[in-house]
């Protein structure tokens, strides 16, 4: 394969066996071993936006299999702001790195990087597009808890109009034959030539703006952020923003494995009495970021993960 | 009018293109997404309007001195894709033209969505808009992959 740009780039056989790597690389990212498969190579890391998790995680990714990373630094003081265009900007990281993480403002810059490289581009948030890099550590953290991907109940809930996250998710977890509940205020329902895709596919869908009514028979909540700047006034966020919050009240009756998981930053979206219950997986959903892009690097440079690793996977 | 009729309500050119079946009201645009413009110094001649077996109403225009390749032709796609095209040589018909989409449309249009890559002028990459389906036409763009509005894409020619 060449760079992830979208998760029609992958197949779901190739998406189960990366998810095997890393399941296997565990021991690598939490630091009980040292596997340095990666000595050698150079990750580029272009985020023309702000991003803490996306960078931080391919960057650690990198560092635990013994490569090493060279950064954009702030777009602000880099040649971007001298108007470069990102062909160039591209055609120079290509020549100093083996594989590029992006992310851009822009929607189908990732696509237009990788028509532009030689070197594989990992698509790490593209505009209101695609965030495959996140979708596979979604699988990942959702195939921990469940041991499985196919037949669950998922409800996506919030902004599922500009979230990304939710994009990328939302065509796998169809892919898989998960049925699929989109709870979002009407303003931010999910855009619909993404609907008519996920249907062509043959999906389960059901889009209503209640959050809580499907809780008790779901496998998965997958919580959003609402962002304020989304709304003409206040009132109007806040009336929104509150039909869309979870409190450990409203789990009493959920599934005892159902998991509740989002992409972070978190604002007042879950309650932080939810950390406490069972079902709460945001931040194992965090860490999973380091453990699937390493499987990823690994798998865009042709790079294989030993099936006997070591250091208690 | 008999559909000889119409060829005749402009004279017959002798060296030329001629675009036939082209929807009513439509030949203006195709005009502009040939790129013919008030700067093209080629006598053009133009019917609106008129009667048509096939179509009811129909627009039909001749440009002289010009022979339009495929590619050129294939821009019409939006607007005019059932045209009939004819290449004019001493009068007499010399080649028989219809419009042929690929899988692609390759730097005839530009995105329509406004934040889209492809809309800074200053990025060198090919515009390319996917076909996904040509009746009726569904466009979508390579890079953001966002569905062309058509209204808004005819707007929207390199």
């Amino acid at each position: 394969m060449s760079g992830l740009i979208t998760m029609d780039d992958l197949s779901n056989e190739e998406i189960l066996s990366i998810l095997d790597d890393a399941q296997r690389l565990l021991p690598v990212a939490e630091g009980k071993t040292y596997l340095p498969l990666l000595q050698g190579k150079i990750l580029g890391n272009l985020f023309f936006e702000p991003s803490t998790r996306t960078r931080m995680s391919f960057e650690t990714a990198m560092k635990r299999l013994g490569g090493d990373v060279v950064n954009l630094g702030d777009v602000k003081t880099s040649s971007v702001v001298k108007g470069e265009t990102l062909f160039d900007t591209i055609q120079m990281v290509d020549g100093y790195t083996d594989i590029i993480a992006m992310r851009h403002p822009r929607q189908g810059a990732a696509q237009y990087a990788q028509d532009a490289a030689r070197v594989p581009i990992l698509n790490g948030g593209d505009g209101a597009g695609h965030h495959p890099t996140q979708t596979m550590l979604d699988l990942f953290t959702i195939q921990q808890a469940h041991g499985r991907l196919d037949g669950l109940k998922v409800i996506l809930a919030g902004d599922l109009r500009y979230g990304r996250t939710v994009h990328s998710l939302s065509h796998a977890l169809t892919r898989f034959g998960c049925e699929l509940i989109l709870a979002s205020p009407s303003l931010l329902k999910m855009p619909a030539e993404i609907v008519a895709d996920l249907n062509a596919h043959g999906a389960n869908i059901t889009e209503t703006e209640d959050l809580l009514g499907s809780i008790e028979t779901a496998d998965v909540v997958y919580m959003t952020r609402i962002q304020k700047e989304r709304f003409a006034d206040e009132d109007e966020y806040a009336k929104v923003a509150g039909a869309y919050k979870l409190h450990a009240s409203n789990l009493d009756g959920a599934k005892e494995n159902m998991i509740i998981m989002h992409p972070l930053p978190r604002v007042d979206e879950i309650h932080p009495s939810v950390d406490q219950t069972r079902h709460a997986r945001y931040f194992e959903q965090a860490f999973n970021g380091v453990v699937a892009r390493m499987a990823l690097l690994c798998r865009l440079l042709d790079v294989e993960v030993p099936a006997d690793i070591g250091g208690g996977a | 009018m008999s559909q000889e009729g119409n060829m005749r309500r402009v004279t017959a050119i002798r060296n030329g293109t001629v675009i036939d079946h082209i929807p009513a009201g439509h030949a203006m645009r195709v005009l502009e997404m040939l790129g013919i413009n008030r700067r093209s110094s080629v006598p053009v001649s133009m019917v609106m309007n008129v009667p048509s077996k096939k179509m009811g109403t129909k627009d039909i225009i001749k440009v002289e001195d010009r022979e339009l390749n495929q590619d050129e032709l294939n821009r019409l796609a939006l607007v005019a894709p059932d045209a009939h095209v004819a290449i004019i040589r001493a009068y007499v018909v010399a080649e028989k033209l219809t419009i042929e989409l690929g899988d692609e449309i390759v730097n005839v249009l530009r995105c329509t969505f406004s934040n889209c890559i492809t809309t800074n002028p200053r990025e060198p990459l090919a515009h390319r808009l996917k076909i996904l389906s040509r009746v009726p036409l569904e466009l979508r763009c390579h890079y953001c992959g966002r569905p062309q509005d058509l209204e808004e894409l005819v707007n929207n020619v390199l």
